[in-house]
């Protein structure tokens, strides 16, 4: 097997080339970019963020926000960057304003409107319901009908 | 020749579906038997035509016939036949088809297996599948004709979206419609149950199994949706909150409360209400959901179509099948008993604590696809609602909902005892705590959302544990074999379902947790290392497909210096629409998927690659596979068995007359 050892180690960059290079020059400015950008609409694509996309736009957009990170911008700054040029069309996570007011506390109302008209439901219910409503004669009909049937014209 | 038949079957179909939306329907309500009996070779006979329009559209891709415009829109004379005849759905008019073929499918099986219904009851049912068919038939006779010639023919066909030639796009469609227009079936026997009157145990009874059914079709079809777009897009996320996604998550959340509500209507004669309610609700979102992805009024990766028109027909239909069905209940639903009482502590109240979480959830996932298209429509501006939305808030939720599911099952019907069901389900919880806390610090990580999720999905498990011990001890048998035996199946179903999501809810928990990825330039030799397993880039060769050109890589995967997989992902080109698609390449395994998809070439040979390690992933699709499989499960069990098999049974005239009472 030697003589294959031999091929591989003169056969430059193919098996002992080393360890592959991250993409990006600095990682931790890369984790803050996809910090940013898992959030962040492509604005090109269809429904996809900006870290997922290959759009050419999203990769210009990528290199933009790169470079705010290398001017030492803060998470906000970026943003508030990007919302001014493009709009709140560029965040995954609505911005709290008068017009997504609904979106954000709908979920609770929800919840708690649910939730109260469940008791008072289940209180109203108690006081009308007097006996069970299914009576035993009901029962025995209904367990007739299941197990025999109905005859077909 | 061939389309103008399709086309021909369609409009006799509709002429059938006028027939069988009408007479049946007056039949039953002035107690006339033969126009009642009128209903079942009605909804054969459009079974039948539907079908011949459907076969005629597929004989019209297998054999390329570009005439056709919708052929020709959504083909090509190099697509492969298998993806040629999954093009059937592969736009509008063809899944509008598909949608009625399989409303026709639905149909036909109702009329198989409804020989211990009473005949108003079958009539009203199919009568009512027969005016949902009419207007989805009147639907693509008027604006969405699949066999409309182009004339000339073109020569060649404009193809299939590269996105769509794919295996999912042969099964993932089809499950998800039978799912869909399932809830047809359940939303037929509500309104059936509305005209006449009677929504009783008995209503509950039979349509339990279809609701199960149509709920597990589903749940496989979202699931291979998931699945799909992990694998063929490229970026192996599995859920995007996309609006076309929550367009089926929507009737999927419903169907699940309708599931739980129909359970104790059945039992417990309760909730007939609200459960008559939820099934108008499930089977209103399935059309909100068609409507939604067909009408082109979102704009995301499925949605292929554009028209006014056409959206502005579904949204009448909408108007009028959804307004309607409101109407029939706020006029009949309040003369309905109210069933059982029971008490604000008991199993009917945790099911219908656990149904408004779910409705909760499923409003504001409502809320959350539809609030952008209002606010652009009201000229308010544009926002964009994604995942980070979705995530705050389906969270919470959700979280209760798991808890209670594994209270729910063990409390007594009518009134239970909170103190000693804390005690029966203590040592459940400390388990769950315990193991829930510790094991994220063995597994080398600790988030409070690590603990939650595992927390969740323990619990789950070991409350059905709980569960199955203390039904053991109250059946009767000696053996052990033989108490199981006497456990039914419906029971055992309800069983699988939970722990289903318990597998679910550990997939997500653990991928979320512990997933890891690289972006790398690889040149040719050079080795990247994640999740323990060491990737050697071998060099990417060009290869030739049926219908595209790719460059094809070569990854070689050892792990502790032992060769462990090669892989091979591929970027590649589709001429006729000139698209470029990612084929990831994934080598999947019980506890692991290693993902590696192939970025942009380099110079030198050297390519840019993206490499993930996901632990559980897979875990995610086979929770749903499981919870399916106890739908099935379910269904088999014996009482429905008995009921279908019951063909022609000879009933006393006393009883006969009861059962005519109640119907």
């Amino acid at each position: 097997m030697s003589w294959l050892a031999l091929i591989m180690l003169l056969m430059p960059g193919l098996a002992w080339a080393g360890e592959a290079k991250p993409l990006a020059e600095d990682p931790v400015a890369e984790a803050r970019l996809k910090h940013l950008a898992v959030e962040l609409r492509c604005l090109v694509c269809q429904n996809q963020t900006l870290a997922d996309s290959n759009a050419p736009l999203a990769e210009d957009l990528r290199r933009e926000v790169r470079e705010m990170i290398a001017k030492n911008m803060s998470d906000q700054e970026i943003i508030d960057f990007l919302v001014q040029r493009y709009g709140d069309f560029v965040l995954y996570r609505p911005p709290w304003k008068m017009t997504t007011t609904l979106l954000w506390i709908g979920p609770f109302l929800l919840l708690v409107g649910g939730a109260i008209t469940l008791v008072m439901a289940l209180r109203r219910r108690g006081r009308t319901l007097t006996d069970s409503a299914v009576t035993d004669e009901e029962h025995r009909r209904v367990e007739q009908l299941l197990s025999q049937g109905v005859k077909r014209s | 020749m061939i389309p103008e038949i399709g086309q021909f079957a369609l409009i006799l179909a509709l002429c059938v579906a006028i027939v069988q939306g009408s007479l049946p329907i007056y039949g039953a309500a002035v107690g006339n038997s033969a126009l009642m009996s009128m209903a079942k070779p009605a909804a054969r006979g459009q079974f039948l035509l539907v079908l011949i329009a459907f076969c005629c559209l597929g004989y019209a891709f297998a054999v390329k016939d570009f005439s056709v415009l919708y052929v020709a829109a959504t083909s090509n004379s190099q697509l492969p036949l298998h993806y040629r005849l999954a093009a059937i759905w592969g736009a509008h008019e063809g899944s509008l088809l598909l949608w009625t073929f399989i409303l026709t499918v639905w149909m036909f099986a109702v009329t198989l297996f409804s020989a211990h219904l009473p005949e108003t009851m079958r009539a009203r049912i199919l009568g009512v599948m027969g005016l949902v068919s009419m207007g989805f038939l009147l639907f693509m006779l008027s604006v969405s004709n699949p066999f409309e010639r182009l004339i000339p023919a073109a020569a060649d066909g404009r193809d299939l979206n590269p996105l769509l030639q794919d295996p999912g796009m042969v099964m993932h469609p089809p499950m998800l419609y039978m799912g869909y227009v399932g809830f047809s079936v359940a939303f037929a026997f509500a309104i059936a149950a509305l005209l006449g009157g009677n929504l009783d145990a008995a209503w509950a009874r039979w349509s339990r199994p279809w609701t199960t059914v149509a709920w597990c079709f589903l749940t496989v079809g979202i699931a291979l949706g998931s699945g799909w777009a992990y694998y063929e897009l490229g970026w192996g996320g599995w859920w995007f909150w996309d609006p076309v996604e929550n367009a089926s998550f929507m009737p999927w959340l419903a169907g699940t409360a309708l599931i739980h509500s129909l359970a104790v209507t059945d039992k417990r004669g309760g909730f007939k209400v609200w459960t008559v309610l939820l099934a108008i609700m499930a089977f209103s979102l399935s059309l909100l959901g068609t409507f939604l992805v067909r009408s082109g009024v979102l704009t995301s990766v499925h949605a292929f179509a554009t028209d006014p028109k056409r959206g502005l027909f579904i949204l009448a239909f909408l108007a009028v099948v959804i307004g309607g069905s409101l109407l029939l209940y706020a006029w009949r639903a309040p003369r309905v008993g109210l069933g059982g009482g029971f008490d604000l502590v008991s199993r009917e109240s945790m099911l219908l604590a656990n149904n408004v979480l779910l409705i909760a959830a499923l409003g504001s996932v409502l809320l959350g696809t539809l609030y952008p298209l209002f606010l652009d429509a009201l000229d308010l501006g544009k926002i964009s609602v994604g995942p980070p939305y979705f995530d705050a808030v389906f969270a919470p939720l959700m979280t209760p909902a798991l808890f209670l599911m594994g209270i729910g099952p063990l409390a007594q019907w009518k009134k239970a005892n909170l103190p000693e069901l804390a005690m029966r389900l203590r040592w459940a919880f400390g388990v769950s705590l315990v193991t829930a806390l510790a094991l994220p610090f063995v597994l080398g990580k600790w988030t409070p959302l690590l603990s939650l999720g595992l927390l969740l999905a323990i619990w789950i498990v070991t409350t059905a544990a709980i569960n199955l011990r203390e039904r053991l001890a109250h059946v009767d048998g000696s053996s052990l074999a033989g108490r199981l035996a006497a456990v039914p199946r419906s029971y055992w179903g309800m069983l699988l379902a939970h722990c289903g999501i318990a597998v679910f809810v550990v997939g997500v928990t653990m991928v979320k947790g512990f997933e890891t990825e690289q972006d790398v330039r690889m040149n040719v030799g050079e080795t990247a290392t994640i999740g323990g397993y060491t990737f050697r880039f071998d060099g990417a060769q060009d290869i030739m497909g049926p219908n595209y050109t790719a460059a094809r890589g070569t990854f070689h995967v050892s792990r502790d210096g032992r060769d462990a997989t090669v892989m091979y992902p591929e970027k590649r080109r589709y001429p006729v629409q000139n698209q470029i698609m990612t084929e990831a390449a994934i080598d999947s395994g019980l506890l692991r998927d290693l993902y590696v998809s192939l970025g942009e070439p380099l110079e030198d040979g050297a390519w840019s690659v993206r490499l993930y390690y996901k632990p559980f992933v897979d875990w995610i699709w086979g929770g749903c596979l499981i919870m399916a499989l106890g739908g099935v499960l379910a269904v088999s069990d014996r009482r429905y068995r008995l009921a279908w098999r019951r063909e022609e049974p000879a009933v006393p005239a006393a009883t006969q007359t009861a059962g005519r009472k109640v119907a």
